[in-house]
């Protein structure tokens, strides 16, 4: 029977990508310890109120909450030097000036005291408003270059987020359906972080030509654990 | 003939008038106009609102319609130059094929009578062009569906086009008042009355356990709590089926539901009569029969399959040539249900249990549409506790017994889809509003603070934190009404109206070529299929669909696309399990026989050879008795319970004990549930920990497991997410899909579970919660059932641990491994696909 994991219980995956040892947390982070830096992707603040304002759609208002307090206990437990948000931190051009007051706090006090990269993503090619912290296309950190929007014409050693990947397996007639770190030996690309966003299947179309099929793997993400999963066992 | 019984509340001496037209046409035909015809008229006549409850070929419909022809053949026409008078008669049916066919129906009298009455449909099948001309040119009688009127009165001319409506008439009133669609068309009734406060409804409807709900329904409740009814004509009696159960040679299966055993035996009954109706109850179950007749038929017989995944035009095709009397045999599932008219059919036979006893009343129905005929009809068991039910039921319909579910009070999602709808066709007050809305019989008992947060729902998403207000839908104006803040809001809410949320589906298109050079585009469409089914298949595998075996090549976008399979034999078996739980007053019925070792005689000799055996293995409870059997096979210790009380019920009693269990330390390791029995297994000896006085039945079974319980499990459980999706897509939070256009379904499952979650744990009181836990507890978990058999049993379990499997378990244990819950065994799948992994490392 499956048990509710409690906080304690959770394990990171331990992977070595261009001779780097990262960890891969079941929440959808991910860590460097040589350069004490945490990576977020996707992060879609403020998602619920632009559905409000663009088609008067009333999704729970408390997406931008649930996703900083979860971005908060990650922090909390990796005590990271720099964070690096991989893109698409904000859902529009203006959701960083809609960011109620308390969640602006929030957000500033994650960002007191350590560096803040903001890498901009096709939902937010501009700085955040007041916020702070370094606005750029992509960062290079050693041999791994971090970039929003992953392409067919890359340099080895790629961390990119946009495409949201999840996937899927197939056994004894049962479908199990999760967000993923995806990679090879020369890229990763992140799941998206935020409360309301959903996942692509890495068979989708949208992948092809970005990985080396031999060595592709899925790290799918549960509450609790990370599972390595190579990429004959996925399913579209 | 036989005898009939005619009873009528109210003035037996109401006068009628009958034109003399009328009359020369039914003695034209050598009939009179029957006495249940005659009472609805003067009643009709005299202004009042009527339900009529007759059998199957009573001549319900022409009873319906013959105060509305009567009426507009004494109406003045209108001079040129003047405005045309718009509908007079608004006809409701549950399915669309229903209006088609009773716009054929009232061709003939009409045209035989030389009246000038316009008679139109409109469903989602009529094309823009026509309803638009419908607006502009309305015809006296307008036939449609609850969705379609939905649409109509959202509509900023609505209350002039129907500002002379007369009378509505709600065919089948018995099947659309017991679901959502329910709630939103007695809303809309309420709607119709605010522009005519004095037109009068009829209600036609099959015979149900309480005609008093129906009566209220049709007329306006006082604000003052009073119940008030409409007017009543009842005819009771007609001709009794002649029903039997197929007496088999072949081996009765102990589980299982295809019924494939039969299938000889149903070939030679098809080939004895004229034209059979092979009734199933699911889809796949549908294309598994039709296959398995033509394997064996040798006479080429005309047989054909109709379901309502198929493509239209198949379908069309189907009807048509049914009508001509062209088949011999049709096999179909419930979109060939309710009233509908089909040649001359002589024999129905239905597969699999009836599930419920007035819907095998109304299958039954069909066969020989005249009153006076006895209808004839075989029932085939799947399995051999379908046999018992079957025989329950048998006796069921000699008694004319009727087990409709009771009303429930109506749906807050489908409030806030009409409250919305309200605003699109102009401005409201909610005063005036929650008035219209109480004075339907669903909404009778709401509370005013209720619909004010429904109103406050509809306006910014009803959230304590009130950051939507400068979005709002709709807005409250100086002048103390509500107006829509945009009109691109009506808009959306015709694209998203209605209550029927169907599991997302796929088209599913044929490609010639196979494997790596398949095309996935174009092809001829086949029909659509459940997104859920196609989802567990990699491409390569075979299934039956539309009568054929097809080969799984792949899906883009919104359809999956197929290839002919060169094998007959698919890989997939499609069954998906039992849609309709085992009726309360039937399962009570299958206790009794069980209970009675005298009735079995009845039952055929190998299924009461396998009740004799139990007695002697095991015991047979009582009719108010629970047996409760433990015994330990292979290395697992198993529980096995007779509720008897439907799959859904016993799905939530699994998944609370097996919570029970984890708690007493029994380690349980997991359950399955059947409509009549439900199994758990564990690592300890239940019945030792039993004796040492570790774990108790009374514990185990103890009512209060509805409280707590129920409730920490209900916010775990996948089934309050898929309520919850159905609630937040009636009530506008999310959007449908549409094909080709918007997310596919499987990406909206991803975000409505996402909402879920959110809301659960940022706002646990939010209107949309209380309805899903609401729908939830009555719906998809029987709670109420389940409820009242833990009451009904305290005191009366009945233990007994056996050293093996006893024979009435046998049927549970066959679906261990079959099937088991979804949203527990998923971490253990990842699991051994990692382990997997690293073994090969």
């Amino acid at each position: 029977m499956a048990v509710q994991a409690k906080q304690d219980d959770r394990h990171f995956a331990e992977i070595v990508f261009r001779d780097q040892q990262l960890c891969i947390d079941p929440r959808g982070c991910l860590y460097w310890p040589q350069e004490r830096l945490l990576v977020v992707s996707d992060l879609h603040l403020e998602k619920g109120s632009s559905f409000a304002m663009r088609r008067n759609q009333f999704l729970p208002p408390y997406d931008t909450q649930a996703t900083l307090e979860l971005l908060a206990l990650c922090i909390d437990d990796w005590r990271p030097e720099t964070v690096l948000s991989l893109g698409d931190s904000f859902h529009d051009l203006n959701a960083s000036l809609r960011l109620p007051q308390s969640y602006r706090l929030a957000l500033q006090q994650l960002m007191a005291g350590r560096e803040w990269l903001w890498v901009c993503g096709n939902h937010d090619p501009q700085p955040p408003k007041d916020l702070g912290g370094t606005f750029c296309s992509e960062i290079f950190i050693g041999a791994l270059n971090f970039i929003h929007e992953p392409g067919v014409d890359f340099r080895h050693g790629e961390i990119a987020g946009h495409l949201h990947p999840s996937a899927k397996i197939r056994r004894r007639g049962k479908t199990v359906r999760r967000r993923c770190v995806a990679g090879d030996q020369n890229r990763l690309i992140m799941p998206a972080f935020g409360t309301f966003t959903g996942g692509l299947n890495i068979k989708d179309e949208a992948y092809k030509g970005l990985f080396d099929k031999t060595h592709l793997r899925a790290w799918m993400l549960s509450n609790s654990e990370v599972y390595e999963i190579p990429d004959k066992q996925l399913v579209f | 003939m036989s005898e009939q019984v005619l009873t009528s509340s109210g003035d037996e001496n109401l006068p009628f008038f009958l034109p003399e037209l009328f009359e020369n046409w039914f003695s034209g035909h050598c009939w009179q106009p029957r006495a249940h015809q005659l009472e609805l008229l003067a009643r009709a006549q005299a202004g009042h609102s009527t339900l009529l409850i007759a059998p199957t070929g009573a001549g319900k419909t022409l009873a319906g319609f013959l105060p509305s022809l009567v009426e507009l053949t004494q109406m003045k026409r209108p001079q040129p130059g003047e405005r045309k008078r718009g509908i007079h008669t608004l006809y409701i049916s549950p399915l669309k094929a229903l209006a088609v066919d009773i716009k054929r129906n009232l061709e003939t009298p009409i045209s035989e009578m030389g009246l000038n009455i316009e008679i139109e449909t409109r469903t989602g099948d009529t094309p823009p062009s026509r309803r638009q001309r419908q607006k502009l040119n309305p015809p006296q009688i307008l036939l449609t569906t609850p969705e379609q009127l939905a649409l109509l009165i959202a509509n900023k001319d609505a209350e002039q086009f129907f500002e002379n409506l007369d009378t509505v008439i709600f065919d089948e009133l018995h099947s659309l008042v017991i679901s959502k669609r329910g709630h939103l068309l007695a809303l809309g009734l309420a709607r119709l009355r605010s522009f005519r406060p004095n037109m009068k409804t009829i209600g036609l409807s099959a015979t149900v356990a309480e005609p008093d709900e129906l009566r209220r329904w049709l007329v306006t409740q006082p604000s003052t709590g009073e119940i008030k009814l409409s007017e009543f004509v009842h005819l009771q009696g007609g001709a009794k089926p002649q029903i039997s159960i197929l007496q088999s040679e072949e081996r009765i299966p102990w589980s299982g539901h295809s019924a494939r055993y039969a299938m000889p035996e149903v070939y030679k009954a098809i080939s004895a009569h004229k034209t059979t109706l092979l009734f199933v109850n699911t889809r796949s179950q549908a294309e598994l029969l039709f296959q398995e007749l033509w394997n064996i038929n040798e006479e080429a017989l005309p047989i054909a399959i109709h379901h309502g995944s198929l493509d239209v035009g198949r379908r069309r095709r189907v009807e048509e040539a049914m009508q001509r009397n062209e088949l011999r045999a049709i096999v179909a599932t419930s979109t060939l249900d309710l009233g509908i008219d089909w040649g001359d059919v002589d024999l129905v036979i239905h597969v699999g249990a009836p599930k419920g006893a007035s819907r095998l009343a109304q299958r039954i129905g069909r066969a020989n549409h005249r009153i006076e005929d006895p209808s004839k009809a075989i029932l085939v068991p799947a399995n051999r506790f379908e046999v018992m039910e079957c025989q329950a039921a048998l006796d069921a319909n000699y008694f004319g017994a009727q087990d409709t579910p009771p009303l429930v009070s109506g749906s807050l999602d489908v409030l806030a889809q009409h409250v919305l709808g309200t605003a699109c066709a102009g401005p409201f007050d909610a005063d005036k509003l929650f008035s219209e809305v109480t004075s339907s019989a669903p909404y009778a008992g709401l509370k005013r603070e209720r619909f004010e947060q429904i109103i406050q729902y509809v306006a910014t998403g009803g959230y304590a934190l009130r950051t939507y207000e400068q979005y709002a839908r709709i807005r409250k104006t100086v002048d103390g009404l509500w107006r829509l803040s945009h009109p691109s809001i009506a808009q959306r809410y015709r694209l998203n109206c209605g209550t029927i949320i169907e599991a997302p589906m796929l088209e599913v298109r044929l490609t010639r070529k196979r494997g790596k050079n398949a095309a996935f585009q174009g092809g001829p469409v086949l029909g659509k299929i459940e997104e859920g089914f196609v989802e567990a298949l990699v491409p390569g595998d075979t299934f039956i669909f539309s009568g054929q075996t097809l080969r799984l090549e792949g899906i883009r976008e919104a359809s999956c696309y197929v290839s002919k399979a060169q094998e007959s034999d698919p890989k997939i078996p499609s069954y998906m399990g039992g849609k309709f739980p085992l009726s309360t007053y039937l399962a009570d019925q299958v206790r009794k026989l069980l209970a009675d070792p005298s009735e079995w005689k009845r039952l055929p000799k190998q299924v009461s050879e396998w009740l004799d055996i139990q007695r002697l293995k095991s015991v047979l409870p009582k009719q108010d008795q629970l047996l409760v059997e433990t015994f330990p096979r292979g290395d697992r210790f198993y529980l096995v319970a007779y509720p008897f009380e439907g799959r859904l019920a016993h799905q939530t009693l699994g998944m609370l004990l097996t919570r029970r269990l984890e708690r007493a330390r029994a380690r349980p390791l997991g359950f399955v549930a059947t409509d009549y029995a439900l199994a758990v297994w564990g690592l300890k000896d239940f019945a030792a920990m039993m004796r040492k006085g570790e774990l108790s039945l009374e514990y185990l079974f103890d009512e209060d497991m509805l409280g707590d319980d129920l409730e920490t499990w209900l916010d775990e459980s996948f089934l309050l997410k898929r309520t919850f999706r159905s609630c937040a897509t009636i009530a506008g939070l999310i959007e449908r899909r549409f094909p080709g256009k918007e997310k596919t379904g499987r990406q909206m499952t991803v975000s409505s579970d996402l909402i879920y979650d959110v809301l659960r744990s940022h706002e646990p009181d939010h209107i949309l919660l209380q309805a899903t836990r609401t729908d939830a507890a009555r719906g998809l978990l029987d709670v109420r059932r389940l409820g009242e058999m833990l009451s009904r049993t305290k005191q009366r379990i009945v233990h007994k641990n056996l050293e093996q499997i006893s024979p009435l378990a046998v049927p549970v244990m066959m679906e261990i491994g079959k099937e088991s819950i979804a949203g527990e065994a998923q971490e253990s799948l990842l699991e051994e696909a990692a382990a997997e992994l690293k073994g090969i490392d």
